[in-house]
């Protein structure tokens, strides 16, 4: 789950990170009420969405008036900005950050991660930071710092020399450096956040060091134990199909094409996009039903289909392992005839019992055309979608 | 011979009574594998599928011998079970569990390092040598006895897999999937090794996904083995849009790799031969044997 700008540094400031002074707004005609607090007009306004590359996308504007402040502001709120991380489609902004502009004299690049290969906790870091920090690790790796390590109560102090070295600080930024380490990894393994991203980490004109951006991402699996965190959710963040779908255990992703499709096992459902486009189609989505499917799922999962009007056609691809195909059969033939389906539907099955799946589905007297494995489907909803 | 299981692999179920470990244990039983007991926490002393119940795996191992173990406790649980039946030195366990918060898994992780068992998974489907020993969730009646090693890091795609080496005569030796989450107990290296030291596995079936370097650095492996097999391979997700992602970090731990392309690329360059439909995967293996 990701979380705010707002949201990662309020959590950082709790656990002793250095960050600036700022506050959230969620409505234009709360602003001047709302920045009291703040001690400056020199104000950064940052566009919260769940995004990077917000700067050159124009989510990000340095005010120095409070007219200057109330003007632009106004021009961000529902402002639809589109960046590298965002997608095509762009995300519109709903709420605002406003913070008290820092006076910058280097900036670095610092994160915490879980790095799944070496099953381990890793920093990384680096004194090239700001907005093109993969360039640099692309094209001068040598110049990005990773550190690995266990599970401990606290990071040991070699490891926090070697994180901090690239940044090449005098004695007082250096000791904020290794609070703020310690901070960062404490927010990493209690609050279960997968990644923490600080870019750029700012050293002042004061040579105070100052996390001027924030990412933090939690794991999904943990959410359980952290109802703080989930509190954090921002629901206009979230796709409405992709949040009607998780309502009915579906997984499902938007795409392009014309082909809907609906297979159980998200590696499965990823093999039969691929072969659609193989064969020279476009799918429209991706939806993994997962282990059991019901008449309501696959009801569910239909209007979820449909509600996409590039769809064409749906292909059913199930392997029944513990889901039995007959219990499928069942449930595609009844929600068939609940949703009034309009398009034609391949359904492949296989696995256990087979043989009885597809003598429901030839029984049912609909329009469904069966095929025998995986290609054949894929073939048959292409020329039926012609 | 196979790998991992086989006729002697004495198996218990933790989670043994509750719905998941109930139908999987029958499903188990029923396919012949031997299976010798169960552990729920204060229902010891009962019979449950016509096998004894324990309250501990120290109790269960004692009595029965067991040497594997498969894991249906929920989530939450799960990873003080696969500590317990690391603690009784357990030689394998299978943890078919999913959602188990990436920070436990680093837990059990370094707990596994210093131990003798070997764990498979978290969520995944389990470990099977065809007409021998099924641990796990998959359909047993598709498997078929034969040369092939399966290694995956996916569920149903596995079995649609195996289903096409059954038809096309082929068999298994072993099937083995690892599980999809960043954090688990057996590598595809481990299994590719096993594989290339087994005389039953002819050749090798190795099916990865998008995301992480698995399957990048087992390729590299494949190219530096003394032991030379027919590796066949394929990724899923060769369509998966470029996601929404949040921040850089991921990218810059894995190099810029982790798209399906990289991955292709690599296991080319290192001798597998990819193939790009998934629905002819056993076909490319079978045609490769039969030049």
């Amino acid at each position: 789950m990701n979380i705010h700008e707002h949201q990662a540094k309020e959590i950082l400031r709790e656990f002793s990170a250095p960050v600036p002074k700022g506050v959230v707004i969620y409505n234009v005609n709360e602003i001047l009420e709302k920045i009291k607090p703040l001690k400056t007009n020199n104000l950064v306004i940052k566009a919260q969405i769940h995004a990077g590359g917000r700067g050159k996308a124009g989510g990000i504007k340095l005010v120095k008036t409070k007219e200057d402040l109330v003007n632009e502001a106004s021009k961000m709120f529902g402002k639809n900005l589109v960046t590298h991380q965002t997608g095509p489609q762009g995300k519109k902004v709903k709420r605002l950050f406003i913070e008290e502009v820092s006076e910058i004299n280097k900036e670095f690049y610092l994160s915490c991660l879980i790095d799944r290969s070496s099953s381990k906790i890793a920093f990384i870091s680096s004194a090239e930071g700001g907005m093109d920090i993969e360039k640099v690790a692309t094209n001068n790796p040598e110049k990005i710092i990773t550190v690995k390590m266990g599970l401990y109560k606290s990071v040991n102090e070699e490891d926090v020399k070697k994180i901090v070295q690239p940044f090449s600080l005098s004695e007082k930024p250096q000791k904020q450096a290794f609070h703020l380490i310690q901070s960062i990894y404490k927010v990493l393994i209690e609050k279960d956040a997968n990644l923490i991203e600080i870019n750029p980490l700012v050293l002042t004109r004061h040579d105070n060091l100052l996390c001027l951006d924030a990412k933090i991402n939690f794991d999904d699996n943990a959410l359980y134990r952290h109802p703080d965190i989930l509190a954090l959710k921002d629901p206009n963040e979230e796709d409405p199909m992709e949040t009607e779908a998780s309502k009915h255990q579906l997984a499902y992703i938007k795409l392009n094409g014309t082909i809907g499709c609906m297979v159980n096992g998200a590696g499965l459902a990823m093999a039969t996009l691929d072969i659609i486009k193989l064969y020279g189609a476009e799918p429209a989505n991706f939806l993994d039903v997962g282990g059991g499917a019901s008449k309501e799922k696959v009801s569910a999962a239909f209007k979820i289909i449909l509600s996409d009007k590039n769809v064409k056609g749906i292909l059913i691809n199930i392997f029944g392992g513990i889901m039995r195909c007959d219990v499928l059969a069942q449930g595609v033939v009844e929600a068939v005839q609940e949703t009034n389906l309009n398009v034609p539907l391949v359904v492949r099955l296989a696995g256990t019992n087979v043989e009885l799946g597809k003598k429901i589905l030839e029984k049912s007297g609909l329009k469904i055309i069966s095929a025998n494995n995986l290609s054949d489907a894929a073939k048959k909803i292409i020329e039926a979608t012609k | 011979m196979s790998i991992l299981v086989g006729k002697n692999t004495r198996v218990i179920c933790q989670g043994f009574t509750g719905k998941h470990g109930t139908f999987h244990s029958e499903q188990a039983i029923a396919y012949g594998t031997n299976f010798v007991g169960g552990v729920t926490p204060k229902k010891g002393g009962q019979v449950h599928l016509g096998k004894p119940v324990f309250n501990t795996v120290r109790e269960a191992v004692e009595k029965t011998q067991a040497n594997a173990t498969m894991i249906y406790v929920p989530a939450k649980f799960a990873p003080s079970a696969i500590i317990e039946a690391i603690e009784n030195d357990i030689p394998l366990i299978v943890c078919i569990t999913e959602g188990i918060p990436v920070l436990d898994m680093i837990k059990v992780k370094e707990k596994l390092a210093k131990s003798k068992s070997r764990l498979i998974g978290p969520n995944c489907p389990g470990v099977i040598t065809p007409d021998e020993c099924k641990i796990g969730i998959m359909p047993g009646n598709i498997h078929k006895k034969g040369s092939c090693g399966i290694v995956s890091r996916s569920g149903t795609l596995t079995y649609e897999v195996v289903s096409q080496t059954s038809e096309n005569g082929l068999g298994q030796s072993t099937v083995i999937g690892i599980g999809g989450d960043p954090v688990n107990g057996t590598s595809f290296i481990d299994c590719l090794e096993l594989f290339l030291k087994d005389p039953e596995t002819k050749s090798i079936l190795m099916i990865g996904e998008i995301g992480g370097t698995a399957e990048e650095e087992a390729a590299e492996f494949i190219k530096s083995s003394k032991i030379k097999k027919p590796v066949i391979g394929f990724v899923a997700g060769v369509t998966a849009p470029a996601g929404k992602r949040m921040g850089h970090a991921g990218a810059i731990i894995s190099g810029g790799k982790g798209n399906a392309g990289d991955k292709i690329e690599k296991m080319k360059s290192c001798g597998i031969i990819v193939s790009d439909s998934p629905a002819e995967i056993g076909k490319t293996l079978y045609d490769k044997l039969a030049r």
